[in-house]
């Protein structure tokens, strides 16, 4: 789990770095080599690490816009994720998903850049699950400004009645862009929402990774052995804007405060030399992580552009091919009413 | 050019579909279907008559009435491998679960630089004719054509709703088969003469694009699908009577979209009538008559369209009537062309 905070934290720093390159003074979110929204979840590491650590390659992650730390924890190759959000022909989509558009298949791995719509998916692939017999079980992450959406709560209600194999995680950051919690919501504790379907319901009031791991060892658990799904809500602290440019001229600057007062990570290095690691560990594992990083950062940006042509290509697996001279295998007819 | 397919046996255009469904679904384990009504009532428009009581509830669901939910879920299952059928009652309904089927089903594969698939079907009814109003009677064969990443089947008869079916649930591709509720041979609903067709017992596959030629003719080229079809064929008919001899082709999908055929005929006839049932601004009109003005401007001596008026369906019947194009309206645009 640290080694997953750590890669995630340091790698939205680099690619911070990255994306204000050529942004600077004037913002254009165009320019540089990081084109379009950014949108970076410092702050969230614990639930991407602490769930998707109970996940195997077979089990299905879908994520929300803000997916770097929990396609990190899940495995998603990170050179080819790096060489996607830099819009690179061998991006993991060859330029054409950017970084709210993620897919890995290896690793079961996907994204939709709107509100609560990897919600159904994810149904889906647990009820993929299910038909086949298999234990692999399916995680949709959203933020908590995505509770009210239909996709989630029509999910919760599909999951329930049919006992999916399906984890939702509700990273609670307390702000849905600029809308603070308590006004979208008079619900504090989200998981309560599980009740009105019936279905398990668990909240981690704060962004511990071991306390987030135990409630998704439950839950994860609940799921693989047939028992049904389980929305999981996780405290998370957005350390950030919304997106990378956002001025959060609505935020007042205690929040900021407190949010920046409290991180997963350093608390869980806290943790960890409690239990006796030595500090030289640690910093190898932030090391380690670093390198990887940076090495994965200059890989994708040396990776070429996509041929422009290419934009014509992938829009389906088998392109139809409109006419060919062909006859049809069995021809049509007969249906005309004419004869 | 199509050929006559014999066959004794006649079957409704939804008994042609659930035949290739179910077997589909016996040939191969990862097909399932679901969808409001699919599997106690069989389909609110039979399209799925039968299937439970062969299948079970674990292959033919019935789900709660939340599109988003249900044929998000299907994208997902489809992403996953399996090959899902899912049904939308009425295509009327896509708003609650566009995201669903335009973010999700139809770019995935894109976005993914094609290393996603999503091999699932989206059935839904279409179509006016019986006065339910704006909001159950559109066909809105244009506002999906229009999204790419979808192949969009229509088809017109018994036998080519099947082979059409075969190849939907086999293509590895996101496919919206669109069936019109008057073709489907409900007791509650009489079809023309027409959608009601032999078809062989045994499966076969019909490739999509490819358009059919209903009718040879050497006047006028009538392009047009679903139940247009046959309102064509009705009209070619009575102009059969005045000594001009229209061509009726049936598109049959619309992505792909067999424009050769089309040329070709344009290109003997010099006159083009493309009749929809869908809206006329943007549409399906609009797309043929562009696409014949590209390619075969020099041949083209005069061009009609017949569609909606950019009307919402309207309840009444008289008004109903007005605004969906009849045979009477088809054969007075070839006159008018000729």
């Amino acid at each position: 789990m640290y080694e997953d905070m750590v890669t995630a934290r340091y790698y939205e720093e680099r690619l911070q770095e990255e994306y204000l390159e050529g942004k600077q003074p004037a913002f254009d979110i165009s320019a540089g080599p990081i084109p379009g929204e950014l949108h970076l979840a410092a702050g969230h590491e614990a639930s991407g690490a602490g769930v998707c650590i109970h996940l195997r390659d077979d089990d299905t992650v879908t994520a929300p816009h803000r997916p770097h730390h929990v396609a990190i924890a899940k495995g998603v190759d990170l050179k080819r994720m790096t060489a996607e959000i830099f819009g690179r022909e061998t991006g993991l989509g060859k330029g054409k998903g950017g970084h709210m558009h993620l897919f890995d298949p290896d690793v079961n791995f996907a994204c939709s850049g709107i509100i609560a719509q990897g919600c159904p998916p994810a149904v889906g692939a647990a009820l993929a699950a299910k038909k086949r017999n298999t234990d692999s079980v399916a995680v949709a992450f959203l933020g908590e400004g995505a509770i009210d959406q239909g996709g989630f709560l029509e999910s919760l209600n599909f999951a329930s009645v049919h006992d999916l194999p399906v984890v939702f995680v509700v990273e609670d950051n307390d702000w849905a862009i600029s809308m603070p919690k308590e006004r979208i919501t008079d619900v504090e504790d989200g998981s309560r929402r599980a009740e009105g379907f019936d279905m398990h319901g668990a909240r981690v009031d704060h962004d511990d990774a071991c306390d987030v791991y135990e409630a998704a060892e439950e839950a994860v658990g609940r799921a693989r052995d047939g028992n049904g799904p389980t929305l999981l809500e996780v405290q998370v602290h957005r350390r950030m804007g919304h997106f990378m440019g956002d001025a959060e001229g609505y935020r007042p600057d205690a929040d900021v405060e407190r949010h920046q007062a409290r991180d997963s990570i350093e608390r869980l290095a806290a943790d960890l030399r409690g239990d006796g690691v030595d500090e030289a560990d640690l910093e190898a594992i932030r090391s380690d992580a670093e390198t990887r990083v940076d090495e994965a950062i200059e890989w994708a940006k040396e990776q070429p552009e996509p041929d422009p042509e290419a934009a014509h290509e992938d829009a389906f697996t088998n392109p139809p091919n409109g006419v060919t001279e062909e006859e049809p295998a069995i021809a049509a007819g007969d249906g005309g009413g004419d004869d | 050019m199509a050929q006559t397919q014999v066959s004794e046996r006649e079957l409704t255009m939804s008994r042609a579909m659930v035949e290739a469904v179910a077997h589909e679904m016996r040939e191969n384990e990862e097909v399932f279907l679901m969808g409001e009504d699919v599997a106690d009532y069989g389909g609110i428009f039979s399209s799925t008559d039968g299937l439970r009581e062969e299948f079970g509830y674990d292959r033919v669901m019935d789900v709660p009435i939340a599109e988003t939910s249900y044929i998000g879920a299907g994208v997902g299952a489809a992403q996953a491998g399996m090959r899902p059928i899912v049904e939308l009652m009425f295509v009327d309904f896509f708003g609650v679960a566009m995201d669903q089927i335009y973010n999700n089903m139809a770019k995935n594969t894109y976005m993914s630089g094609g290393s996603v698939s999503v091999p699932m079907v989206l059935t839904t009814a279409v179509g006016g004719t019986y006065n339910d109003a704006a909001q159950h009677s559109q066909t809105l064969y244009g506002t999906f054509a229009h999204l790419p990443g979808m192949k969009v089947v229509v088809p017109s008869t018994a036998y080519d709703a099947k082979g059409l079916m075969h190849n939907a649930i086999r293509d590895d591709d996101p496919v919206v088969y669109m069936f019109h509720k008057r073709l489907m041979g409900l007791g509650w609903m009489p079809a023309p003469d027409g959608p009601k067709t032999g078809v062989p017992e045994e499966e076969y596959t019909i490739p999509f694009g490819v358009a059919d030629v209903k009718r040879e003719g050497a006047d006028a080229t009538v392009v047009t699908l679903g139940l247009h079809v046959h309102r064509a064929l009705e009209a070619a008919e009575a102009l059969a009577e005045d000594g001009i001899d229209a061509e009726v082709i049936d598109l049959r999908t619309l992505t792909p979209l067999d424009t050769e055929t089309v040329l070709e005929s344009v290109r003997k006839t010099g006159r083009l009538v493309v009749v929809d049932e869908d809206y006329r601004s943007y549409g399906v009109t609009g797309e043929i008559v562009a696409t014949a003005a590209e390619d075969a401007l020099a041949d083209l001596e005069a061009v009609r369209r017949l569609a909606l008026p950019d009307v919402p369906i309207p309840y009444s019947r008289p008004l109903e009537n007005e605004v969906l194009p009849g045979a009477d309206d088809i054969a007075a645009a070839v006159r008018d062309v000729q």
